[in-house]
């Protein structure tokens, strides 16, 4: 499989980082080489948040991703910080409910989910992080589809596994979309 | 298979420590470490352990300094300011001849610098934090299965030598998230420890521990055996990893998250037919000195990548005696290097 290298950025609370730990956790139960490095401090109280996450079949060098193949955004200060940094041939997936730009470059391939506006019609607030994965996961291929729920379970923690279900019908709603 | 687990770096070096044997942390919170205090937190009073948090990070290595005097093993955890305030105890723990595990997750400096990686603490580990003559031994891991292994090593090496580990990480180490086969269960007890101050028994001669001797002669004696056990040190202890070093003509040494970083400079510029190789040391205090000086004779230069000014650059033209130029690849501030940059350097 293709290595990729992503970058999921939004504002914090938007589980960005969770985003990305669900692809980590994929990567593990399909024993590939990855790693997941958070941008952390005074961001994660709600400023900007993102993530890189390495997926490869090689062993990770730089867990820092500068030039991803991969781009995630649900905010529109992150679309204008990464959107120059992603490879020609690369796939930014855009929450369109909440950048109203599109994206300027036309080298690269660009995906749009209304994903806020969708987990609010469809009773799933707060998912919006997991319908855009689903998304990205459709068609970049970055993880098996059929690992996504296992993926899943190990990333929720143990407290929180009520709301495994939910994050589940998000995932296949993005997937679907 | 052992199974392969997904933790953040700091979490590794938590549970590598109980897996060690380790049930008696103390510490004080600080960004970018805070993770290792939680997971000690959580998880020592499940299996009988003792986690504090203590009032200063002065009252937490003085806590270490009371249960390693007992040969159980001991760790605290800090970044790099709260390291500068253990210093005064690490230099007691080393003048009394104590093993514990000094966690060091560094941050930006001087002062309270900032929260974002760093390798600034690189001469304060390496020729000793504190007072006086003494090393601690000093290992730099580069993944989050070294946090765990190299935890582990630092307790037994820490041991043998009757002296304080430093386990020198980064925050980018701490907060990244990797695969990780946990080390198997070990304790203390491989080593004499009938120095330990563990209750007489009124059955032998009570033991003393203890950093004060105000006879010059004694204290000159005691510190002349200590540098006898160092020279041991650097012979034996020295851990190193050489990447594509056989038909190096330049050769990137680096330790930590800018290892991982020289890797994929390397590799670009071996795709570009340039032959770079790199050494990484593992062991910042012993120095892999001799994988340096048998590269010097047979590369044309030297490239020193550090998250500091460039304080690893001493160490490696000492090992190399001078021979070949050294140039630098630094960031500081809690800024890191691009693999371009880096490459940019390997091409100058």
């Amino acid at each position: 499989m293709a290595d990729f290298n992503i970058i999921i950025a939004g504002f914090g609370g938007q589980g960005i980082l969770f985003s990305g730990k669900v692809l980590a956790c994929a990567g593990l139960l399909e024993d590939r080489n990855l790693s997941w490095l958070p941008s952390y401090g005074p961001e994660m109280r709600g400023g900007t948040a993102n993530c890189s996450v390495v997926l490869s079949d090689k062993p990770v060098g730089s867990p820092i991703v500068e030039r991803p193949n991969v781009l995630m955004v649900m905010n529109e200060p992150s679309l204008d910080k990464f959107e120059d940094l992603v490879v020609p041939g690369g796939k930014i997936f855009v929450d369109s409910s909440l950048i109203p730009r599109k994206v300027k470059r036309d080298d690269v391939e660009a995906f749009y989910v209304p994903a806020t506006k969708l987990a609010a019609d469809n009773g799933l607030k707060g998912l919006a992080n997991m319908i855009l994965l689903g998304n990205l996961i459709r068609h970049t291929g970055c993880i098996k589809e059929d690992g996504i729920a296992d993926a899943l379970h190990q990333a929720i923690p143990a407290r929180k596994i009520d709301l495994f279900n939910s994050n589940m019908n998000a995932i296949s709603m993005g997937f679907e979309y | 298979m052992s199974e392969k687990v997904l933790m953040k770096g700091n979490e590794a070096i938590a549970e590598a420590a109980i897996l060690a044997g380790c049930r008696h942390y103390f510490g004080y919170p600080i960004t970018p470490q805070t993770e290792i205090a939680a997971y000690m937190a959580k998880k020592m009073p499940k299996i009988n352990g003792t986690f504090l948090q203590a009032e200063s990070e002065i009252a937490a290595i003085n806590m270490v300094y009371g249960v390693a005097s007992t040969g159980k093993r001991v760790m605290t955890s800090s970044s790099s300011p709260g390291i500068a305030l253990k210093c005064e105890g690490i230099s007691y723990l080393a003048g009394a001849d104590l093993p514990a595990l000094i966690v060091n997750v560094q941050r930006g400096g001087p002062g309270l610098g900032g929260i974002q990686p760093s390798q600034s603490d690189y001469h304060l580990a390496t020729k000793g934090p504190g007072h006086g003559d003494f090393h601690v031994l000093c290992f730099a891991p580069a993944s989050v299965q070294e946090m765990a292994d190299l935890t582990a090593h630092a307790f037994e090496c820490a041991e043998k030598y009757r002296m304080p580990s430093m386990l020198l990480a980064d925050g980018t180490l701490g907060q990244m998230m990797e695969p990780v086969v946990l080390p198997k269960p070990s304790d203390a007890g491989k080593y004499d420890n009938s120095w330990a101050v563990t209750g007489t028994n009124n059955e032998r001669k009570h033991n003393i521990i203890n950093s004060l001797y105000l006879s010059p002669a004694e204290l000159e004696k005691l510190n002349f055996e200590r540098y006898e056990r160092y020279e041991q040190i650097k012979k034996d202890e020295p851990m190193w990893e050489e990447y594509l070093m056989d038909d190096a003509e330049i050769c990137v040494v680096s330790y930590g998250i800018t290892a991982r970083i020289s890797r994929n400079a390397v590799d670009e510029a071996r795709k570009q037919g340039i032959k770079v190789g790199m050494i990484r040391p593992i062991t910042v205090w012993p120095f892999p000195v001799e994988p340096l000086k048998k590269a010097a004779d047979k590369v044309e230069r030297f490239i020193c990548v550090e998250l500091n000014m460039g304080q690893m650059k001493d160490d490696i033209e000492l090992a190399i005696h001078c021979k070949k130029p050294v140039d630098l690849c630094i960031r500081t501030g809690g800024m890191l290097p691009s693999p371009d940059e880096v490459l940019a350097v390997i091409k100058k």
